[in-house]
Protein backbone atom coordinates (compact mmCIF):
# COMPACT_ATOMS: atom_id res chain seq x y z
CA UNK A 1 0.00 0.00 0.00
CA UNK A 2 1.03 3.72 -0.14
CA UNK A 3 -0.10 6.79 0.87
CA UNK A 4 0.97 10.66 1.17
CA UNK A 5 1.00 12.55 3.62
CA UNK A 6 -2.37 15.15 3.43
CA UNK A 7 -1.04 17.44 6.05
CA UNK A 8 -1.27 20.56 3.90
CA UNK A 9 1.37 22.95 2.64
CA UNK A 10 1.25 26.69 1.18
CA UNK A 11 1.84 25.82 -2.75
CA UNK A 12 4.62 27.96 -3.78
CA UNK A 13 6.24 27.46 -0.63
CA UNK A 14 9.91 27.73 -0.39
CA UNK A 15 12.02 24.16 -0.06
CA UNK A 16 13.64 24.33 2.81
CA UNK A 17 16.81 21.65 3.17
CA UNK A 18 17.07 22.02 6.95
CA UNK A 19 13.67 22.33 9.14
CA UNK A 20 13.74 24.86 11.36
CA UNK A 21 12.77 23.44 15.41
CA UNK A 22 10.37 25.73 17.70
CA UNK A 23 11.23 26.06 21.28
CA UNK A 24 9.01 23.17 22.19
CA UNK A 25 10.51 20.77 19.87
CA UNK A 26 12.14 18.70 22.93
CA UNK A 27 8.80 18.73 24.46
CA UNK A 28 7.32 17.38 21.25
CA UNK A 29 9.56 14.47 21.18
CA UNK A 30 9.00 13.30 24.76
CA UNK A 31 5.25 13.85 24.36
CA UNK A 32 5.71 10.97 21.54
CA UNK A 33 4.70 12.83 18.86
CA UNK A 34 5.00 11.55 15.08
CA UNK A 35 7.00 14.57 13.74
CA UNK A 36 7.02 16.20 9.85
CA UNK A 37 8.03 19.06 8.13
CA UNK A 38 5.33 21.80 7.74
CA UNK A 39 6.42 25.14 6.47
CA UNK A 40 9.76 24.98 7.18
CA UNK A 41 9.45 23.44 10.85
CA UNK A 42 9.41 20.09 12.21
CA UNK A 43 6.22 19.81 13.54
CA UNK A 44 3.66 17.51 15.28
CA UNK A 45 2.16 15.47 13.19
CA UNK A 46 -0.04 13.52 15.98
CA UNK A 47 0.77 12.38 19.91
CA UNK A 48 0.16 8.88 20.74
CA UNK A 49 -3.47 9.96 21.25
CA UNK A 50 -3.78 9.91 17.09
CA UNK A 51 -5.54 12.35 15.53
CA UNK A 52 -9.22 11.40 16.20
CA UNK A 53 -9.14 11.38 20.06
CA UNK A 54 -6.71 14.44 19.82
CA UNK A 55 -10.05 15.93 17.83
CA UNK A 56 -12.68 15.05 19.46
CA UNK A 57 -10.84 15.89 23.01
CA UNK A 58 -10.18 19.75 21.87
CA UNK A 59 -14.31 19.72 21.09
CA UNK A 60 -15.20 18.35 24.32
CA UNK A 61 -12.29 19.85 26.52
CA UNK A 62 -9.64 21.54 25.68
CA UNK A 63 -6.20 20.65 23.62
CA UNK A 64 -2.95 22.18 23.32
CA UNK A 65 -1.18 22.90 19.89
CA UNK A 66 2.53 24.75 19.11
CA UNK A 67 1.40 27.12 16.88
CA UNK A 68 5.28 28.42 17.53
CA UNK A 69 6.13 28.71 13.45
CA UNK A 70 3.87 31.57 12.89
CA UNK A 71 5.17 34.92 12.77
CA UNK A 72 4.44 37.71 15.14
CA UNK A 73 5.37 41.00 13.54
CA UNK A 74 5.10 44.13 15.38
CA UNK A 75 4.37 47.50 14.19
CA UNK A 76 4.96 50.65 16.00
CA UNK A 77 4.54 54.20 14.89
CA UNK A 78 8.09 56.17 14.20
CA UNK A 79 5.45 59.28 15.15
CA UNK A 80 4.40 57.97 18.46
CA UNK A 81 1.03 58.30 17.74
CA UNK A 82 -0.31 54.84 16.92
CA UNK A 83 -2.59 55.75 14.48
CA UNK A 84 -0.09 56.56 12.20
CA UNK A 85 1.02 52.55 12.35
CA UNK A 86 -3.17 51.68 11.81
CA UNK A 87 -3.23 54.42 8.91
CA UNK A 88 -0.04 52.93 6.83
CA UNK A 89 -1.31 49.54 7.67
CA UNK A 90 -4.67 49.77 6.01
CA UNK A 91 -3.22 50.68 2.82
CA UNK A 92 -2.01 46.77 2.58
CA UNK A 93 -5.32 45.19 3.60
CA UNK A 94 -9.09 46.19 3.43
CA UNK A 95 -10.15 46.03 6.93
CA UNK A 96 -10.67 48.82 9.46
CA UNK A 97 -7.59 49.28 11.76
CA UNK A 98 -7.81 52.51 12.73
CA UNK A 99 -11.27 51.56 14.55
CA UNK A 100 -9.82 48.52 16.37
CA UNK A 101 -9.97 48.91 19.86
CA UNK A 102 -7.35 48.86 21.99
CA UNK A 103 -7.54 45.13 23.08
CA UNK A 104 -9.14 43.93 20.45
CA UNK A 105 -7.79 41.58 17.73
CA UNK A 106 -9.50 41.73 14.07
CA UNK A 107 -9.38 38.85 11.08
CA UNK A 108 -7.62 40.24 7.79
CA UNK A 109 -5.84 39.84 5.16
CA UNK A 110 -3.05 41.43 2.89
CA UNK A 111 -3.75 41.92 -0.71
CA UNK A 112 -2.33 42.26 -4.24
CA UNK A 113 -2.67 44.44 -6.74
CA UNK A 114 -5.13 41.90 -8.58
CA UNK A 115 -7.41 41.28 -5.66
CA UNK A 116 -5.64 38.07 -4.73
CA UNK A 117 -4.95 37.20 -1.18
CA UNK A 118 -1.02 37.35 -0.02
CA UNK A 119 -1.94 36.20 3.44
CA UNK A 120 -4.30 35.63 5.97
CA UNK A 121 -3.64 37.33 9.14
CA UNK A 122 -4.48 38.55 12.98
CA UNK A 123 -4.01 41.80 13.99
CA UNK A 124 -4.00 42.80 17.48
CA UNK A 125 -4.20 46.67 18.78
CA UNK A 126 -1.87 46.91 22.04
CA UNK A 127 -2.68 50.59 22.06
CA UNK A 128 1.02 51.70 21.47
CA UNK A 129 1.79 48.95 18.96
CA UNK A 130 0.47 46.62 16.68
CA UNK A 131 0.84 42.85 16.63
CA UNK A 132 0.03 41.37 13.58
CA UNK A 133 0.21 37.12 13.61
CA UNK A 134 1.15 35.52 10.16
CA UNK A 135 0.89 31.98 8.60
CA UNK A 136 4.20 30.52 8.78
CA UNK A 137 5.19 29.45 4.66
CA UNK A 138 4.52 33.36 4.39
CA UNK A 139 6.21 35.20 7.21
CA UNK A 140 9.19 36.04 5.04
CA UNK A 141 7.18 37.46 2.16
CA UNK A 142 5.00 39.43 4.89
CA UNK A 143 8.11 40.81 6.63
CA UNK A 144 9.51 41.74 3.45
CA UNK A 145 6.20 43.46 2.42
CA UNK A 146 5.87 45.32 5.48
CA UNK A 147 9.42 46.47 6.28
CA UNK A 148 9.31 47.74 2.40
CA UNK A 149 5.64 49.57 2.66
CA UNK A 150 5.60 50.69 6.35
CA UNK A 151 9.41 51.75 6.63
CA UNK A 152 8.74 55.72 6.29
CA UNK A 153 5.91 55.68 8.98
CA UNK A 154 6.54 52.55 11.19
CA UNK A 155 8.96 50.88 12.81
CA UNK A 156 8.71 46.67 11.86
CA UNK A 157 9.93 43.88 14.60
CA UNK A 158 9.81 39.79 14.11
CA UNK A 159 8.91 38.82 17.56
CA UNK A 160 11.30 35.37 18.38
CA UNK A 161 8.21 34.60 20.76
CA UNK A 162 6.56 30.93 20.57
CA UNK A 163 3.11 30.81 20.49
CA UNK A 164 0.77 27.91 22.04
CA UNK A 165 -3.26 28.09 21.56
CA UNK A 166 -5.56 26.63 23.78
CA UNK A 167 -8.46 25.23 22.34
CA UNK A 168 -11.54 23.92 23.61
CA UNK A 169 -14.51 24.77 25.93
CA UNK A 170 -12.30 23.46 29.04
CA UNK A 171 -10.00 25.72 27.86
CA UNK A 172 -11.06 29.21 29.78
CA UNK A 173 -11.00 27.32 33.24
CA UNK A 174 -7.69 25.74 32.40
CA UNK A 175 -5.81 29.24 31.74
CA UNK A 176 -7.88 31.13 34.42
CA UNK A 177 -6.41 28.74 36.85
CA UNK A 178 -3.45 30.30 36.08
CA UNK A 179 -4.44 34.22 35.41
CA UNK A 180 -8.24 34.70 36.89
CA UNK A 181 -8.50 37.72 34.41
CA UNK A 182 -8.48 35.11 31.53
CA UNK A 183 -12.10 34.60 32.45
CA UNK A 184 -13.04 37.70 31.27
CA UNK A 185 -12.03 38.17 28.10
CA UNK A 186 -14.32 37.65 25.10
CA UNK A 187 -13.71 36.42 21.80
CA UNK A 188 -11.28 38.51 19.97
CA UNK A 189 -10.21 40.11 23.08
CA UNK A 190 -6.29 40.59 23.32
CA UNK A 191 -4.74 40.95 26.54
CA UNK A 192 -1.06 41.24 28.28
CA UNK A 193 -1.21 38.68 30.50
CA UNK A 194 1.54 37.79 33.37
CA UNK A 195 1.40 33.25 33.17
CA UNK A 196 4.00 31.58 35.68
CA UNK A 197 5.77 35.23 35.59
CA UNK A 198 6.24 35.15 32.46
CA UNK A 199 4.85 38.44 30.48
CA UNK A 200 2.55 37.07 27.51
CA UNK A 201 -0.01 38.26 24.96
CA UNK A 202 -3.28 36.47 25.38
CA UNK A 203 -6.04 36.52 22.49
CA UNK A 204 -9.36 34.60 22.53
CA UNK A 205 -9.01 33.52 19.50
CA UNK A 206 -8.05 30.37 17.50
CA UNK A 207 -8.63 28.06 14.51
CA UNK A 208 -10.80 25.55 15.87
CA UNK A 209 -14.30 26.71 15.60
CA UNK A 210 -13.33 26.52 19.65
CA UNK A 211 -14.16 29.11 22.35
CA UNK A 212 -10.09 29.65 23.05
CA UNK A 213 -6.87 31.35 24.00
CA UNK A 214 -3.89 31.75 21.57
CA UNK A 215 -0.60 32.73 23.80
CA UNK A 216 2.23 34.59 22.82
CA UNK A 217 5.44 33.45 25.24
CA UNK A 218 8.81 34.18 25.41
CA UNK A 219 10.93 31.06 23.82
CA UNK A 220 12.60 30.22 27.19
CA UNK A 221 9.16 30.60 29.37
CA UNK A 222 7.31 28.27 26.58
CA UNK A 223 8.35 25.08 27.18
CA UNK A 224 7.23 24.85 31.02
CA UNK A 225 3.86 26.96 30.24
CA UNK A 226 3.34 24.05 28.12
CA UNK A 227 4.07 21.57 30.42
CA UNK A 228 2.25 23.55 33.14
CA UNK A 229 -1.11 23.79 30.75
CA UNK A 230 -0.76 19.96 30.09
CA UNK A 231 -0.83 19.01 33.93
CA UNK A 232 -4.11 19.75 33.70
CA UNK A 233 -6.37 16.62 33.23
CA UNK A 234 -8.28 18.84 31.14
CA UNK A 235 -5.72 19.12 28.45
CA UNK A 236 -4.29 16.59 26.06
CA UNK A 237 -1.73 17.94 23.56
CA UNK A 238 -2.89 18.25 19.97
CA UNK A 239 -0.59 18.06 16.57
CA UNK A 240 -1.20 19.23 12.99
CA UNK A 241 -3.57 16.40 11.55
CA UNK A 242 -6.32 17.24 13.97
CA UNK A 243 -5.59 20.81 13.97
CA UNK A 244 -6.49 20.58 10.22
CA UNK A 245 -9.53 18.47 11.13
CA UNK A 246 -10.60 20.83 13.36
CA UNK A 247 -10.17 24.20 10.97
CA UNK A 248 -12.17 22.19 8.27
CA UNK A 249 -15.11 21.51 10.57
CA UNK A 250 -14.98 24.92 11.54
CA UNK A 251 -14.80 26.16 7.62
CA UNK A 252 -11.77 28.41 8.56
CA UNK A 253 -9.52 28.26 5.39
CA UNK A 254 -6.42 27.23 4.87
CA UNK A 255 -4.21 29.16 3.26
CA UNK A 256 -2.37 28.03 0.30
CA UNK A 257 -5.08 25.76 -0.32
CA UNK A 258 -8.49 27.29 -0.08
CA UNK A 259 -6.96 31.24 -0.35
CA UNK A 260 -4.14 32.34 -2.26
CA UNK A 261 -2.75 34.94 -4.51
CA UNK A 262 -4.96 33.99 -6.94
CA UNK A 263 -8.53 34.18 -5.01
CA UNK A 264 -9.82 37.02 -4.10
CA UNK A 265 -11.65 37.53 -0.92
CA UNK A 266 -15.36 37.95 -2.53
CA UNK A 267 -14.52 34.41 -4.60
CA UNK A 268 -13.15 33.11 -0.73
CA UNK A 269 -16.61 34.01 1.25
CA UNK A 270 -14.45 36.19 3.36
CA UNK A 271 -16.13 39.42 1.99
CA UNK A 272 -17.77 39.57 6.17
CA UNK A 273 -13.94 40.32 7.20
CA UNK A 274 -13.52 43.46 4.49
CA UNK A 275 -14.75 46.28 7.00
CA UNK A 276 -17.83 48.34 6.30
CA UNK A 277 -15.66 51.73 6.33
CA UNK A 278 -12.94 50.51 3.35
CA UNK A 279 -15.86 49.20 1.32
CA UNK A 280 -17.66 51.42 -1.85
CA UNK A 281 -19.52 54.49 0.43
CA UNK A 282 -17.87 53.86 3.54
CA UNK A 283 -15.43 56.55 4.73
CA UNK A 284 -12.34 55.25 4.19
CA UNK A 285 -13.29 53.21 0.80
CA UNK A 286 -10.85 51.24 -0.95
CA UNK A 287 -6.96 52.57 -0.57
CA UNK A 288 -5.48 48.78 -0.30
CA UNK A 289 -4.37 46.89 -3.11
CA UNK A 290 -6.68 45.65 -5.66
CA UNK A 291 -9.39 47.52 -4.10
CA UNK A 292 -10.88 48.82 -7.80
CA UNK A 293 -11.32 44.63 -8.52
CA UNK A 294 -12.59 43.77 -4.39
CA UNK A 295 -14.98 46.55 -4.08
CA UNK A 296 -16.70 45.68 -8.21
CA UNK A 297 -16.75 42.12 -6.89
CA UNK A 298 -18.90 42.60 -3.74
CA UNK A 299 -21.27 44.78 -5.69
CA UNK A 300 -21.65 42.81 -8.88
CA UNK A 301 -20.56 39.28 -7.30
CA UNK A 302 -17.33 37.14 -8.53
CA UNK A 303 -17.58 34.53 -10.99
CA UNK A 304 -16.75 31.38 -8.39
CA UNK A 305 -17.26 31.05 -4.82
CA UNK A 306 -16.07 29.12 -2.10
CA UNK A 307 -18.02 26.81 -0.57
CA UNK A 308 -18.74 24.02 2.04
CA UNK A 309 -19.76 20.50 0.69
CA UNK A 310 -21.19 17.54 1.72
CA UNK A 311 -20.31 13.94 0.13
CA UNK A 312 -23.50 12.11 0.25
CA UNK A 313 -21.47 8.80 0.77
CA UNK A 314 -18.64 7.99 3.35
CA UNK A 315 -15.64 8.38 1.37
CA UNK A 316 -13.74 11.42 2.17
CA UNK A 317 -13.39 13.71 -1.25
CA UNK A 318 -9.70 15.42 -0.45
CA UNK A 319 -8.41 18.46 -2.06
CA UNK A 320 -7.54 18.40 -5.49
CA UNK A 321 -10.57 16.61 -6.62
CA UNK A 322 -12.11 18.01 -9.57
CA UNK A 323 -15.63 19.00 -9.32
CA UNK A 324 -18.76 18.57 -12.08
CA UNK A 325 -22.50 19.94 -12.62
CA UNK A 326 -23.75 16.30 -13.16
CA UNK A 327 -22.27 12.48 -13.08
CA UNK A 328 -21.59 12.94 -16.78
CA UNK A 329 -20.46 15.92 -17.33
CA UNK A 330 -17.41 16.42 -19.31
CA UNK A 331 -15.62 19.15 -18.45
CA UNK A 332 -14.91 20.35 -14.50
CA UNK A 333 -16.95 23.34 -12.94
CA UNK A 334 -14.71 23.87 -9.89
CA UNK A 335 -12.29 21.95 -7.18
CA UNK A 336 -12.11 21.17 -3.98
CA UNK A 337 -10.00 23.02 -1.85
CA UNK A 338 -9.79 21.48 1.24
CA UNK A 339 -11.55 17.93 2.65
CA UNK A 340 -11.27 14.65 4.58
CA UNK A 341 -13.21 13.33 7.54
CA UNK A 342 -15.18 15.04 10.12
CA UNK A 343 -14.72 13.63 13.54
CA UNK A 344 -17.38 15.63 15.13
CA UNK A 345 -19.66 15.01 11.94
CA UNK A 346 -18.45 11.34 11.95
CA UNK A 347 -18.53 11.86 8.00
CA UNK A 348 -16.77 13.48 5.10
CA UNK A 349 -16.57 17.31 4.77
CA UNK A 350 -15.17 19.78 1.92
CA UNK A 351 -14.30 23.08 0.75
CA UNK A 352 -13.85 24.11 -2.81
CA UNK A 353 -14.49 26.74 -5.77
CA UNK A 354 -17.55 26.55 -7.63
CA UNK A 355 -19.30 29.28 -10.21
CA UNK A 356 -21.33 31.47 -8.32
CA UNK A 357 -24.39 30.21 -10.38
CA UNK A 358 -23.94 26.55 -8.55
CA UNK A 359 -22.97 28.13 -5.23
CA UNK A 360 -26.27 28.23 -3.26
CA UNK A 361 -27.09 26.27 -0.34
CA UNK A 362 -28.70 22.16 -1.33
CA UNK A 363 -26.99 22.60 -4.80
CA UNK A 364 -26.14 18.98 -6.23
CA UNK A 365 -22.91 18.51 -7.33
CA UNK A 366 -20.15 15.44 -8.42
CA UNK A 367 -16.57 14.65 -7.72
CA UNK A 368 -14.52 12.92 -8.97
CA UNK A 369 -12.54 9.99 -6.71
CA UNK A 370 -10.74 7.48 -7.92
CA UNK A 371 -12.29 7.62 -10.95
CA UNK A 372 -15.69 7.65 -9.92
CA UNK A 373 -18.09 10.38 -9.94
CA UNK A 374 -19.85 10.35 -6.01
CA UNK A 375 -22.43 13.04 -5.24
CA UNK A 376 -21.99 16.01 -2.57
CA UNK A 377 -24.22 19.09 -1.55
CA UNK A 378 -23.56 22.43 -0.72
CA UNK A 379 -24.27 23.46 2.49
CA UNK A 380 -23.40 26.16 4.47
CA UNK A 381 -20.24 27.01 6.19
CA UNK A 382 -19.19 26.20 9.11
CA UNK A 383 -20.00 22.91 9.51
CA UNK A 384 -20.43 22.64 13.05
CA UNK A 385 -21.53 25.44 15.16
CA UNK A 386 -18.57 27.93 16.96
CA UNK A 387 -18.39 27.91 20.11
CA UNK A 388 -16.89 30.96 20.68
CA UNK A 389 -17.25 32.97 24.03
CA UNK A 390 -19.32 36.45 22.52
CA UNK A 391 -20.79 37.42 25.63
CA UNK B 1 2.02 -18.66 8.37
CA UNK B 2 1.37 -15.26 6.89
CA UNK B 3 3.75 -13.94 3.92
CA UNK B 4 4.13 -9.73 3.36
CA UNK B 5 4.63 -7.74 0.54
CA UNK B 6 7.02 -4.34 0.72
CA UNK B 7 3.72 -2.42 0.57
CA UNK B 8 3.00 -3.24 3.61
CA UNK B 9 -0.09 -6.07 2.89
CA UNK B 10 -0.36 -9.88 4.43
CA UNK B 11 -1.09 -12.99 2.72
CA UNK B 12 -2.74 -15.80 4.70
CA UNK B 13 -3.25 -18.91 2.17
CA UNK B 14 -5.73 -21.76 2.61
CA UNK B 15 -5.37 -24.09 -0.41
CA UNK B 16 -5.99 -21.38 -3.60
CA UNK B 17 -7.67 -18.68 -1.28
CA UNK B 18 -5.48 -15.99 0.14
CA UNK B 19 -7.07 -13.50 2.44
CA UNK B 20 -5.20 -10.13 2.41
CA UNK B 21 -5.20 -7.49 5.05
CA UNK B 22 -2.56 -4.50 5.78
CA UNK B 23 0.04 -4.95 8.15
CA UNK B 24 0.10 -3.99 11.59
CA UNK B 25 3.15 -1.93 11.04
CA UNK B 26 1.10 -0.04 8.07
CA UNK B 27 -2.38 0.27 10.24
CA UNK B 28 0.03 1.95 13.41
CA UNK B 29 1.76 4.29 10.47
CA UNK B 30 -1.76 5.36 9.18
CA UNK B 31 -3.40 6.09 12.75
CA UNK B 32 -7.56 5.62 13.08
CA UNK B 33 -9.03 4.74 9.76
CA UNK B 34 -12.12 6.44 8.90
CA UNK B 35 -13.12 5.07 5.58
CA UNK B 36 -12.35 1.58 3.77
CA UNK B 37 -13.22 1.03 0.29
CA UNK B 38 -12.87 -3.02 -1.00
CA UNK B 39 -12.83 -4.50 -4.13
CA UNK B 40 -16.33 -5.86 -5.58
CA UNK B 41 -16.28 -9.52 -5.44
CA UNK B 42 -15.49 -11.24 -8.89
CA UNK B 43 -13.31 -8.45 -9.85
CA UNK B 44 -9.79 -10.14 -11.56
CA UNK B 45 -6.83 -8.74 -9.80
CA UNK B 46 -3.52 -8.30 -11.55
CA UNK B 47 -0.45 -8.39 -9.28
CA UNK B 48 0.21 -4.79 -7.97
CA UNK B 49 -3.02 -3.40 -9.44
CA UNK B 50 -4.69 -1.04 -6.84
CA UNK B 51 -7.26 -3.21 -5.03
CA UNK B 52 -8.31 -1.17 -1.88
CA UNK B 53 -8.20 2.01 -0.55
CA UNK B 54 -8.08 3.07 3.26
CA UNK B 55 -8.44 6.18 4.51
CA UNK B 56 -7.42 8.27 7.82
CA UNK B 57 -8.30 11.40 8.60
CA UNK B 58 -5.76 13.12 6.90
CA UNK B 59 -5.15 10.81 3.73
CA UNK B 60 -5.84 8.07 1.82
CA UNK B 61 -3.54 4.90 1.15
CA UNK B 62 -3.99 2.26 -1.80
CA UNK B 63 -3.40 -1.14 -1.19
CA UNK B 64 -2.29 -3.08 -3.77
CA UNK B 65 -3.26 -6.78 -4.92
CA UNK B 66 0.11 -8.69 -3.39
CA UNK B 67 -0.98 -11.62 -6.08
CA UNK B 68 -3.15 -12.56 -9.21
CA UNK B 69 -6.32 -13.82 -8.37
CA UNK B 70 -10.13 -13.43 -8.65
CA UNK B 71 -11.85 -11.48 -5.87
CA UNK B 72 -14.35 -14.18 -4.15
CA UNK B 73 -15.05 -12.74 -0.69
CA UNK B 74 -14.91 -8.77 0.70
CA UNK B 75 -15.41 -8.24 4.84
CA UNK B 76 -18.21 -6.04 4.86
CA UNK B 77 -17.85 -5.85 8.42
CA UNK B 78 -14.25 -3.64 7.54
CA UNK B 79 -16.27 -1.64 5.60
CA UNK B 80 -18.89 -0.98 7.97
CA UNK B 81 -16.83 -0.39 10.41
CA UNK B 82 -13.22 0.89 9.15
CA UNK B 83 -11.84 1.36 12.84
CA UNK B 84 -11.88 -2.38 13.06
CA UNK B 85 -8.78 -2.80 10.39
CA UNK B 86 -7.26 -0.54 12.99
CA UNK B 87 -7.99 -2.45 16.11
CA UNK B 88 -6.83 -5.93 14.05
CA UNK B 89 -5.41 -5.22 11.03
CA UNK B 90 -3.98 -8.83 10.74
CA UNK B 91 -7.25 -10.62 12.06
CA UNK B 92 -10.52 -9.74 12.26
CA UNK B 93 -9.66 -6.74 10.10
CA UNK B 94 -8.37 -8.42 6.82
CA UNK B 95 -10.14 -6.43 3.93
CA UNK B 96 -10.59 -9.87 0.82
CA UNK B 97 -10.35 -12.69 -0.38
CA UNK B 98 -8.30 -13.59 -3.65
CA UNK B 99 -8.60 -17.11 -5.62
CA UNK B 100 -4.95 -17.49 -6.78
CA UNK B 101 -4.48 -17.55 -10.53
CA UNK B 102 -1.16 -19.15 -9.82
CA UNK B 103 -0.54 -20.34 -5.63
CA UNK B 104 2.99 -20.79 -6.44
CA UNK B 105 3.50 -16.83 -7.05
CA UNK B 106 3.11 -16.88 -3.01
CA UNK B 107 6.75 -18.06 -2.89
CA UNK B 108 8.00 -14.32 -4.13
CA UNK B 109 6.38 -12.75 -1.23
CA UNK B 110 8.42 -12.14 1.94
CA UNK B 111 8.03 -14.23 4.99
CA UNK B 112 8.48 -12.62 8.33
CA UNK B 113 11.56 -12.68 9.15
CA UNK B 114 12.09 -10.44 5.90
CA UNK B 115 9.22 -8.39 6.39
CA UNK B 116 10.31 -8.06 10.22
CA UNK B 117 13.80 -6.60 8.82
CA UNK B 118 11.97 -4.04 6.66
CA UNK B 119 10.54 -2.12 8.76
CA UNK B 120 12.82 -1.54 11.34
Amino acid sequence: MSGEEAVPTASGEPHFPEPSRTPLYGLHLRLGAKMVPFAGYEMPLQYPAGVLKEHLHTRAASGLFDTSHMGQIEITARSGDPRDAARALEALLPIDVLGLEVGRQRYGFLTNETGGILDDLMVVNLGARLIIVVNAACKAADEALLRTQLERDCGVRVLPRALLALQGPASGAVLARLAPEVEAMRFMDAREVILLGEPCLVTRSGYTGEDGFEISVSSEGAEALAERLLHDPAVLPVGLGARDSLRLEAGLCLYGLDIDETTTPVEGSLVWAISPVRRRGGSREGGFPGAARILEQITRGAPRRRVGLRPEGRAPVRAGAALYASETAGEPVGVVTSGGFGPSLQAPVAMGYVPTVLAEVGHRLFAEVRGQRLALNVVALPFIPAGFKRS
Amino acid sequence: MLRFTDEHEWVKLEGDIATVGITSHASGQLGDLVFVELPKVGTTLKKGAPAAVVESVKAASDVYAPLAGDVIEINADAEANPALVGEDPQGAGWLYKLRLANVSDLDHLLDEAAYAALIV
